[in-house]
């Protein structure tokens, strides 16, 4: 294996349960995430990421495939990769009963680091949270925000080299998103690696350098979110609502032709194409009067719902 | 190999409770003593004038090591239940322990160590008081000390080894009110399965809790035999053992799936 690939994995299953034919979580997936990398794993809930990265992080016996990571083999080295790994879990696990400066204490510990370097070093991991002055308060009090910062400052505790993000802002608001993306993205600076799983398409895009998008177990499609959309969708899109019951019948005949590709929605149309304002010049000339026309860049969203027919949150 | 993995897990239960502890020691001293000072003197007053079915200990030095076991027995109870799905289903103690270098197998022991040291503590001061009562009779008074805490602690994995698996809490208050009062109450603390049907005396024979109090009070106070007590030492031994293991194995199920 390269030097530089931290994670590598091989047609790599988890199934639950001793049930050789229930649908597997993760049906044989392969990818390989590079150092310095901020890798995403997108998906709608139930893609089988967070079962991905609970055997990258070690917690959990893959069923089949190969998985190396940090170089070691997750069921004979689990101790020592998750010695090198920092997890920020889905679900906030900081201790309710410790305040803020005894949370970085207590894990620190469990990575064995001395106490007196701990001690030193919790100023500066709070401050990278921007949590300094909240270094006495309990936990309780801090806002889910906070709570997110500080779960990431401990999840740095220990300086991994890896760091592993399930669903990092689900539940925040956006400017609590917005600073939370500041500090992922300070620490891909800083040359960490990070592996992120997300169902928020922008979040994916703003972020990632590279992702694969996972569906059903299986990964449909990977590369930088510019590659995939350059790849499985056109530049621009074009959404077309029609008043209700003034659409022709056989609108989706009528469009047919126009830009790469025409998609009839639920409630609208959309109109892939390179260049958005020509599809809509073309679509008036057909002589077709939609109640609302809106020309976007294409995302990551309509990569997705290219790919499997449907969005990404339910 | 630095600090063992399984206390550095105990390190965050120690700090998490070690303001409240002599709050927590104190209400835990005070079912046990209380039950010592109305039963063993109150009671006692007119045990004592009896004919002599204590062997001619008082009831209060009796009763003492009883109480020294059950308490133990309960404590194990409260921590091995709630504590053990407070830390899988809403503060996800274990979740972020299993993250680190640390395996479900150090987040039980860890924890399992937790329960036990406090349990010491409690039993401890416990025993010191008793002292006054009159109940250290025999010179291996004070190894009921270890006696306790291994009754406590072989009850305390066993009920972790199920808890760990438990989706709701509601059936602990089930456990609570027909398997840890009814044992409380019935298996020898406060008074010698002799008086008992034969059929509940085989019952609580069996029970980890009669074998606690019978190793207790036989270090305690004359009347127990040494093959008893050798044979109470193995009962717990080996629950602790088995249910230790058990507990391996249901905390990597529900934490490492």
């Amino acid at each position: 294996m390269a030097d530089d690939v931290v994670i590598e994995a091989h047609g790599l299953v988890k199934r639950y349960g001793t049930n050789p034919t229930a649908t597997p979580a993760v049906d044989g997936i392969d990818l390989a995430v590079r150092r310095g990398e901020l890798f995403g794993f997108l998906g709608p809930n139930g893609a089988g990421k967070s079962s991905a990265m609970r055997m990258i992080a070690c917690v959990s016996p893959r069923t089949g495939g190969e998985l190396r990571v940090l170089g070691l083999d997750p069921d004979r080295d689990g101790r020592r990769i998750r010695a090198r790994l920092g997890v920020v879990p889905q679900e906030d696990t900081l201790d309710l009963e410790l305040n803020v400066a005894d949370n970085l204490y207590v894990y620190g510990r469990f990575f064995d680091l001395p106490r007196r370097a701990l001690r030193e070093r919790i100023p500066a991991l709070l401050d990278s949270v921007s949590l300094a002055d909240r270094a006495e308060d309990r936990v309780d009090s801090l806002s889910g925000g906070m709570k997110r910062r500080l779960t990431i400052a401990r999840a740095m505790v220990s300086d991994p080299e890896l760091v592993l993000l399930d669903e990092p802002t689900t539940g925040l608001d956006p400017h609590a998103r917005h600073l939370l993306w500041d500090r992922l993205r300070h620490l891909k600076d800083r040359g960490v690696t990070q592996v992120l799983t997300t169902h928020y398409m922008d979040e994916a895009e703003q972020l990632c350098d590279r992702l694969v998008v996972m569906d059903g177990g299986r990964i449909v499609a990977e590369g930088s979110p510019a590659e995939l959309i350059a790849k499985h969708v056109s530049r621009e899109v074009v959404e077309l609502r029609f008043a209700d019951g003034q659409a022709p019948a056989d609108v989706g005949t009528q469009l047919a032709g126009i830009g790469d590709a025409v998609e009839a929605m639920s409630d609208r149309f959309q109109v892939f194409a390179d260049d958005g304002d020509a599809a809509v010049a073309e679509v008036m000339t057909r002589g077709l009067h939609p109640r609302q026309v809106l020309v976007r860049r294409a995302t990551l969203e309509d990569v997705f719902l290219k790919l499997t027919g449907r969005g990404l949150v339910d | 190999m630095g600090t063992p993995l399984a206390f550095r897990a105990t390190a965050q239960w120690w700090r998490q409770t070690r303001r409240r502890l002599p709050t927590t020691i104190v209400v835990a001293l005070l079912l046990p003593l209380g039950y010592l000072a109305s039963l063993g003197i109150g009671i006692g007053h007119y045990v004592d004038r009896g004919d002599g079915w204590l062997a001619g200990v008082p009831y209060a030095a009796w009763l003492a090591p009883g109480l020294l076991a059950a308490t133990a027995f309960q404590g194990a109870a409260t921590d091995g239940l709630w504590s053990v799905y407070g830390a899988v289903k809403w503060a996800g103690q274990y979740k972020a322990q299993i993250a680190t270098p640390l395996r479900p197998r150090d987040a039980l022991l860890g924890h399992w160590a937790y329960i036990v040291l406090r349990m010491a503590i409690v039993a401890a001061l416990e025993l010191a008081v008793m002292a006054t009562f009159g109940a250290w009779r025999r010179p291996t008074a004070a190894l009921a000390l270890p006696g306790a805490v291994l009754t406590g602690g072989a009850f305390a994995a066993a009920l972790m080894a199920w808890a760990v698996t438990r989706e709701t809490e509601g059936s602990f208050v089930v456990v609570q009110r027909f398997v840890i009062t009814p044992l409380f109450l019935f298996a020898g603390t406060f008074f010698p399965l002799a008086e008992l049907p034969a059929v509940l005396r085989w019952f609580a024979y069996a029970t980890p809790l009669w074998h606690g109090v019978s190793l207790c009070r036989g270090l305690m106070v004359p009347g127990t035999s040494g093959a008893v007590m050798a044979a109470n030492v193995a009962y717990l031994g080996v629950l602790a053992a088995a249910a230790m293991t058990v507990a391996v194995r249901s905390y990597e199920r529900r934490l490492a799936p």
